[in-house]
């Protein structure tokens, strides 16, 4: 009798292939050419990280209330405290600045329920937002009804100023966009010319230009006697600028939906405006939606642009703060506390559109 | 009975049902809509012009500026003309332009191709970069670059300097500039000719390893030429260049190219910005080329070189260049943020200053609109044809 057959038991595999040291094997120092990079990356990382953290943090100055309490030669984080509440309210009266907190934390609050899925009446709560909300937001900062003291919007200014100007524009961009766009795939030639012209002329300049034309031209298009405001000027600017880019997203989504769908509801006997309503609009918005996130990330960062008329955003307040006499050479922590807020802004939307898109995408997998 | 129904044509709907008619309606009461309101705003424009005193018209192009500008590429003095004034801005705007498109495409190429690096260190910080300086405002990145980085190097006499012949101080960045002497033009002319000789040598050995099978390997070849002549050439004319360095001399450098901080600025902020758009553009079109391409390639028996040249790189293009022209655009666009820290740009010489001397608001911004529609016009015409060049030859 032979004894049954008994494989030896396995060798372990070769220390160099597992743990810590196969994955720095494999990710760092596949070749000679990837360890030479290795290197280098961990030598520029060693250049810049360590006195990056001395300065802002371990030799930093976060106590104190001028100038003078910035002894340690590191940042002085002084200055972003003291001047926190210009830089997110600009010159907003104080006793008045929970107007300003109430009407940003309105629409979160709202929203919140739109992204649970399954809340029922998401639709009228959409409407609400989109119809009523902005009613209450526009009395709410402007005041001058039921008892609230009136502000001037030259008052208006830092964060607060340009959540304003993000926000009225995307909303006013989205429709205007959407229309746009219908008009640029319409069948009727005159319509179509209208809208390609007024997207392209748009979309060929640049925003400063418009913003130029809108605080000095707008003023010599309107009649004797009507005058607009500063901030309405930039805003309108804005819109119709941002309407041309949402125009052009939207038209993506609409070219993306197949002739049956049209031909579907044509045969069911809709008209235009249910079969788009119904039937198209629902679909094509649906596929662009990162889009027209991304569109917004543009709008955000491109607000920054209203200091050129002399409007006070974020930026322009940090700017402005920054040649104070009682705080000169700060320059660098300003822009530091601002870059961090629009970042922080722009990737928490960038990466929510990443999201989504990841989410939406499901239905069109086969 | 049969027969009257035959007989019978459907009834026509009510002229105001037929679609046509509809269609033709809608469009009248558009374009006069249109008309009307492009009407109402011309005559409210006449009355205010005429109002206020603003003289109309392009007269005003020829009368002379009377102010200086920091930085013309052509003649330009006080005494110029306002038209002056626009060309000095145009040129100032193409050069930042043309700067930051090859800035920006260098880096956002290779940040693309680092972010798809096996290595994952490299990766990594690609990553970073790209999210760092993509979701920042470009205008808070050009005063970062110039408030806090040009405007605090020290002064001309403490200049950081390179090895002694490029300085870096509070006036700007100090380059050595090339000295052409007489006799220099045959390097160019050699070049050329070299190149003319690779694109011949290269036929002859194609027509070569068509008809006999025997291939020639150009590339030793045409290195050989391409960097020879003109050496060649160089060296027989008695090495016509030389260098003429920056000098300080009392308070400030003479000699050399001098790069105003301003330029500088917004060339530094418009490429790293401009850049991990590219990169991100660049890491998608290679992506794109799905990795059947390269099996396939390998399968053929074409090596990584090759199949990266004539496998991979010709599809990735295809998807790379149309977005890729439209960030060239956008760089183009934003380069007009020069206003805001006054570089003498289009928008900051032209519809800045000139539009506050002459009062002409309607002419000037017409005209800086139309250079800027003009050049995304001639850039999306390139990529319609380029599209239609490399499309998909599909049976």
């Amino acid at each position: 009798m032979t004894e049954p057959h008994k494989p030896l038991p396995d060798l372990p595999p070769p220390v160099a292939t597992v743990g810590v040291l196969g994955w720095l094997r494999r990710h760092l120092f596949s070749s000679p050419l990837n360890a030479a990079l290795t290197l280098l990356a961990l030598y520029m990382l060693y250049l810049i990280i360590p006195p990056v953290i001395e300065w802002a943090f371990l030799k930093a100055d976060w106590q104190g209330a001028s100038r003078d309490d910035c002894v340690s030669g590191g940042a002085c984080w002084v200055f972003i405290r003291i001047r926190l509440d210009q830089f997110l309210y600009g010159f907003y009266p104080e006793a008045e600045r929970w107007r300003v907190n109430a009407a940003l934390l309105l629409p979160v609050l709202v929203a919140i329920p739109l992204f649970i899925s399954g809340f029922p009446r998401k639709l009228w709560l959409g409407a609400l937002l989109l119809l009523v909300y902005p009613v209450i937001a526009f009395y709410l900062l402007t005041g001058g009804v039921l008892g609230l003291p009136a502000v001037e919007t030259s008052q208006w200014g830092g964060l607060m100023l340009t959540l304003v100007i993000s926000g009225v524009g995307m909303t006013a961009a989205l429709p205007l966009g959407i229309l746009l766009a219908l008009g640029r795939r319409s069948q009727m030639p005159v319509i179509r010319a209208l809208c390609v012209t007024f997207i392209e002329f748009w979309r060929g300049v640049p925003l400063i230009t418009v913003l130029f034309m809108s605080s000095v031209m707008l003023p010599l298009f309107l009649p004797e006697g009507v005058n607009f405001d500063k901030l309405l000027r930039a805003l309108i600017g804005v819109a119709l600028f941002e309407s041309a880019y949402m125009a052009e997203v939207v038209r993506g989504g609409l070219q993306a939906i197949p002739k049956g769908q049209y031909e579907a509801a044509m045969a069911l006997g809709l008209g235009y405006w249910r079969m788009t309503g119904l039937v198209i609009l629902p679909q094509a918005l649906k596929l662009v939606i990162p889009g027209i996130v991304n569109t917004f990330i543009a709008l955000f960062k491109d607000t920054t642009l209203v200091i050129i008329i002399g409007l006070f955003d974020l930026l322009a307040i940090v700017q402005n703060a920054a040649t104070d006499p009682n705080w000169l050479g700060l320059a660098i922590e300003g822009y530091v506390f601002a870059a961090l807020v629009f970042w922080l802004f722009c990737f928490t939307m960038s990466r929510y559109s990443q999201a989504l898109e990841q989410r939406l995408h499901t239905g069109h997998k086969r | 009975m049969a027969q009257a129904q035959h007989g019978v044509t459907p009834a026509r709907p009510p002229f105001w049902n037929d679609p046509n008619v509809r269609a033709i309606a809608f469009q009248v009461i558009a374009l006069i809509g249109v008309v009307a309101f492009g009407w109402y705003l011309f005559d409210n424009t006449q009355t205010n012009l005429r109002q206020r005193g603003i003289a109309t018209g392009f007269g005003f192009l020829s009368s002379p500026s009377g102010f200086g500008i920091i930085q013309h590429l052509i003649p330009y003095s006080e005494s110029a003309s306002y038209g002056r004034v626009f060309w000095v801005g145009l040129l100032n705007t193409l050069l930042v332009a043309g700067l930051g498109v090859v800035f920006a495409t260098l880096l956002g190429f290779i940040i693309g191709i680092a972010r798809l690096s096996k290595n994952w260190l490299v990766a990594r910080l690609a990553t970073v970069y790209i999210e760092v300086f993509r979701n920042i405002p470009l205008l808070l990145q050009i005063f970062f670059w110039y408030f806090a980085v040009l405007r605090a190097v020290p002064s001309p006499r403490q200049s950081l300097s390179l090895g002694d012949t490029v300085f870096l101080n509070i006036r700007g960045l100090y380059l050595p500039k090339p000295v052409f002497e007489p006799g220099f033009w045959a390097t160019p002319v050699a070049l050329l000719a070299a190149v003319v000789a690779v694109f011949l040598l290269r036929r002859w050995a194609h027509r070569r390893q068509k008809t006999t099978g025997k291939p020639f390997h150009t590339g030793y070849a045409s290195l050989a030429l391409l960097l020879g002549l003109p050496a060649l050439a160089f060296a027989a004319t008695g090495f016509p260049l030389s260098w003429d360095y920056p000098e300080l001399q009392g308070f400030n450098f003479r000699g050399g190219i001098a790069v105003i901080p301003e330029l500088a600025a917004l060339v530094t902020a418009l490429s790293i910005y401009t850049a991990a758009f590219i990169a991100e553009i660049v890491r998608a079109g290679i992506q794109a080329v799905s990795h059947g391409q390269t099996e396939a390639a390998y399968s053929l028996g074409l090596r990584p070189g090759l199949t990266l040249r004539l496998v991979i790189i010709p599809q990735a293009l295809r998807v790379i260049i149309p977005p890729l022209t439209s960030q060239y655009l956008n760089l183009t666009k934003n380069s007009s943020l020069a206003a805001a820290i006054a570089y003498p740009d289009l928008v900051s010489v032209f519809a800045g200053t000139v539009l506050n001397q002459t009062g002409q608001a309607i002419e000037v911004i017409a005209i800086t609109m139309a250079v800027y529609l003009t050049i995304s016009l001639l850039i999306s015409l390139f990529m319609n044809w380029y599209n239609r060049r490399v499309a998909l030859v599909e049976r």
